[in-house]
C-alpha cells in the first residue's frame, strides 16, 4: 500500500508526504487536523512536493489548516495546483433561506389552513367526478368496465377470508362475553337482540370499514401516488385519457359497490361465530337463534348497516384517490400520504357514524 | 506502486447471467487495470447495466467469479463489502438520487456516512463536488424531483464522486447532456483521472466521450466481451457492430 498522509516539521518549513485522499485521512482524523493546526500557528512555509497525491477533501482540510488563503510560501508541483486552485476558488456561501420568526399562532394556523386546502381538494375531487358521471351517462361506451371489475375483485372478492376470519373472531368474543352477564341476571335469550343488533347495526360496518381502510384504502393511495411519482398519470393525459374516469372513478365506484356485500358477509360470520360461542356457553340452539332473530332485529337494522357500508366505502376510496393525487414526487411524501390516507379514512369513518346513529335513533329499535 | 500494478482493480472471469429462458453473458472476461478508462459498448440491450450492477455486487451471476481490487465481493461480510464498495462511486443510468433528500443532502449523504467529518468540511466538500459538475450553490437546496434530466446526472455524478472512489463505474455519464456539457464532463473526468489515477469502467453511446476520454474501449457482443485493448486498436475490428459504432464518425472525430 501507499504510504499513509503524514506531515514532518522541519526546520523553517512543513513538509507532507504520502497519499493524502480522504480513504487514507479517515484513520488518522483527530490527530492529524490538530497536527496541522499546530504548523500552521508556528510556521509559514510549506512544501507538498513529495505528497503523492491530494484529493479535493485533503484539499479542503490544507485550505482550512491555512485559515483560507495561500501560505506565504508554498512548494507545489503542478499535478497538484489544480486540486487546490478548486477549493480556493470556491464560495462558501450557501444562499439561505430567509426563515421569518414564528408566532405561536403560526402551527395552529397552518394546520388550518392545510385542512382547509385538503377539503376543498376532496370537493373538488368530488365534484369531477359527478362531471365524470355525466360525461359517461352520455358516453356509455367510455365506461371503464374492466377496472371496475378489478377494482371490486381487488377490494371486495380479496377481502372475504379475512374479514370473514374477524368478523368471526368478534362475533365469538361478543358472545362470550356477553353470555356471562346474561346469564348472571337469567336473561340468556336476550342473547339474540344483543348479537343481532349490535353487529348487524353497528360492529359490521365499522369493523369492514377499518379493515378496508388499512387494506385497500393504502393500496389505493400507494398505487395513485407511484403513478404521479412515475409520471404515469402524466402518460396517460397525454393519450387523451381522463385519469379520474380511468383511475378514480373505478375505484371509488368499485369500492363503493364491494362495501356492502362486505358489510353483510362480515356480520353473517360474526353471527355464526355469536351463534356458536351462545350454543356453547349457554346451550342456546340454534333453531332457536334463528328462528327469534329477525323478530329481534327488525329489518331496518340490516338497511342501515348495508346504508352505512355504502357510504363508508364512497368514503374511504375518495379520500384513498384524494391522498394519492396530493403525492408529490418523493419517497417521504408517498409514506407520509398513505399514512394520513388511512388515518383520515378511519376517522371520518367513525364520524360519520356517529352522525348515522343520531340521524336513525328512532328507526329500527325493536319494541318489545 | 509495485505490488499494486500486477492486481487488477476489476477482474471478471467466466460471467454468465440469465433471466429465466434468456441468456445475457455467456463466460465472459474481463480485465481493467489500474489507471484505465474503459468505454464499454454494445448494443442497447446487450446487458451492459447488468454487467455493472454485477460488478458492484448487486446482482449475483449465474455463474463465474468476480473480483474487485483483487478480492470477491460477495465472498466477504458485511464489513468486507462496505470497505470496497466505499472505493468505488457509480453512476446509475437513471441517476438514483433519493427522491426525500435536497441536492446537497443526497452529495453529503455519503460523507455523513463516513461519520469522521465534520459539518463544515462536508458543506465545502458538497458544495466542490457541485461546482466539479457545473451546478451552482442555489441549486443545493432543490429536490431530485425538481431537477432536469441532465441536472439529475451530473447531481449523480457528484454524488458519485463524493467519495473519492479509486474506481468509477458510470452508466451512460452524458446521455442528456448538452454538447458543452458532455465536453466538461470528458475534461472534469479526465483531469480526476491525471491527479488521482482513477480508474473508470463507464458505457456510453456517445462517440464524443469515447473519443475524448476512453483509452481502452471493450466491446460487448454476442454475449460476451469480443474485444479489449487500445481504442485504436479495437476501432478497427472486423466486426458489425465495430464497424457500425465507429463508421461515419471515425474519421471526423479520432
Ligand atoms: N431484472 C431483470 N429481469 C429480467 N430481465 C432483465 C432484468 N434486467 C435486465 N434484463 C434483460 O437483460 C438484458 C440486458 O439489459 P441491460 O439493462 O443490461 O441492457 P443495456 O445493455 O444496459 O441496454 P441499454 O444500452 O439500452 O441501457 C435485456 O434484454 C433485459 O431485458
Ligand atoms: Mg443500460
Amino acid at each position: 500500500m501507499s504510504a499513509p498522509p503524514s506531515l514532518q516539521l522541519e526546520p523553517g518549513k512543513v513538509v507532507l508526504t504520502g497519499t493524502w485522499t480522504l480513504a487514507a485521512l479517515q484513520a488518522q482524523l483527530p490527530a492529524l487536523p490538530r497536527d496541522l493546526e499546530f504548523a500552521a500557528r508556528n510556521t509559514p512555509a510549506w512544501d507538498l512536493s513529495q505528497v503523492e497525491r491530494l484529493d479535493s477533501a485533503a484539499a479542503i482540510l490544507l485550505w482550512r489548516t491555512w485559515g483560507e488563503s495561500w501560505p506565504a510560501q508554498l512548494t507545489l508541483p503542478e499535478a497538484l495546483r489544480e486540486t487546490l486552485n478548486r477549493v480556493a476558488k470556491l464560495s462558501v456561501e450557501v444562499p439561505t433561506s430567509t426563515e421569518k420568526a414564528r408566532s405561536p399562532w403560526e402551527i395552529p394556523g397552518r394546520l388550518v389552513l392545510a385542512g382547509a386546502s385538503e377539503l376543498r381538494g376532496v370537493i373538488a375531487l368530488f365534484g369531477q367526478l359527478l362531471l365524470d358521471l355525466g360525461h359517461l351517462l352520455r358516453h356509455p361506451a367510455d365506461v371503464p368496465w374492466r377496472e371496475f371489475g378489478a377494482n371490486v375483485y381487488k377490494a371486495g372478492a380479496l377481502a372475504l377470508p379475512v374479514t370473514a376470519m374477524v368478523g368471526f373472531l368478534i362475533g365469538v368474543t361478543i358472545s362470550y362475553l356477553s353470555s356471562l352477564q346474561l346469564r348472571s341476571f337469567g336473561a340468556d335469550i336476550f342473547i339474540v337482540n344483543i348479537l343481532g343488533v349490535s353487529i348487524i347495526r353497528e360492529l359490521g360496518p365499522v369493523l369492514v370499514a377499518i379493515l378496508v381502510a388499512g387494506r385497500s384504502g393504502s393500496a389505493m393511495t400507494a398505487q395513485i401516488g407511484v403513478m404521479r411519482v412515475t409520471e404515469e398519470l402524466d402518460a396517460l393525459s397525454t393519450m387523451g385519457i381522463s385519469r379520474t374516469i380511468r383511475v378514480v372513478l373505478p375505484k371509488v365506484a368499485g369500492l363503493t359497490v364491494a362495501m356492502p356485500l362486505l358489510v353483510l358477509w362480515a356480520s353473517a360470520a360474526a353471527l355464526l361465530g355469536g351463534m356458536l360461542a351462545a350454543l356453547l356457553q349457554l346451550d342456546l340452539s340454534l333453531a332457536y337463534f334463528f328462528d327469534n332473530l329477525p323478530r329481534a332485529v327488525p329489518l331496518a337494522n340490516l338497511l342501515i348497516g348495508l346504508g352505512k357500508g355504502l357510504v363508508f366505502g364512497f368514503i374511504i376510496a375518495l379520500i384513498a384517490c384524494h391522498f394519492g393525487l396530493r403525492v408529490k414526487p418523493n419517497t417521504e411524501s408517498l409514506a407520509a400520504n398513505t399514512t394520513t390516507s388511512v388515518v383520515t379514512g378511519i376517522t371520518l369513518v367513525i364520524i360519520f357514524d356517529a352522525v348515522f346513529a343520531i340521524m336513525t335513533r328512532h328507526i329500527g329499535v325493536p319494541n318489545l | 506502486m509495485t505490488a499494486l500494478a500486477t492486481t487488477a482493480v476489476l477482474e471478471l472471469q467466466g460471467v454468465s447471467t440469465r433471466f429465466g429462458q434468456i441468456l445475457v453473458h455467456h463466460d465472459l472476461n474481463l480485465r481493467v487495470d489500474a489507471g484505465q478508462i474503459v468505454g464499454l459498448l454494445g448494443e442497447s440491450g446487450s446487458g451492459k447495466t447488468t454487467l455493472l450492477r454485477e460488478m458492484l455486487g448487486l446482482w449475483r451471476p449465474s455463474a463465474g467469479l468476480i473480483r474487485l481490487f483483487g478480492s470477491d465481493l460477495l465472498a466477504g461480510g458485511h464489513l468486507e463489502q462496505q470497505a470496497i464498495r466505499r472505493r468505488l462511486g457509480m453512476l446509475f443510468q437513471q441517476g438514483a438520487l433519493f427522491s426525500a433528500l435536497s441536492v446537497f443532502d443526497n452529495i453529503a449523504f455519503p460523507l455523513r456516512e463516513l461519520k469522521c467529518l465534520d459539518e463544515d468540511w462536508i458543506r465545502r466538500l458538497v458544495l466542490l463536488k457541485l461546482d466539479m459538475v457545473e451546478m451552482m450553490p442555489v441549486h443545493a437546496s432543490l429536490m431530485p424531483a425538481e431537477l432536469s434530466g441532465g441536472m439529475v446526472k451530473r447531481v449523480a455524478l457528484a454524488r458519485a464522486l463524493a467519495l473519492e472512489p479509486e474506481l468509477l463505474l458510470l452508466d451512460e455519464p452524458t446521455a442528456g447532456l448538452d454538447p458543452d456539457r458532455s465536453q466538461n464532463f470528458v475534461e472534469l473526468v479526465a483531469s480526476l483521472q491525471q491527479s488521482l489515477g482513477l480508474t473508470v469502467v463507464m458505457v456510453s453511446h456517445d462517440l464524443n466521450t469515447i473519443a475524448g476520454l476512453a483509452t481502452h474501449v471493450a466491446i460487448l457482443a454476442e454475449k460476451r466481451i469480443i474485444a479489449f485493448g487500445k481504442k485504436e486498436e479495437v476501432m478497427h475490428l472486423d466486426h458489425p457492430f465495430v464497424a457500425g459504432f465507429f463508421s461515419k464518425e471515425r474519421h471526423k472525430l479520432l
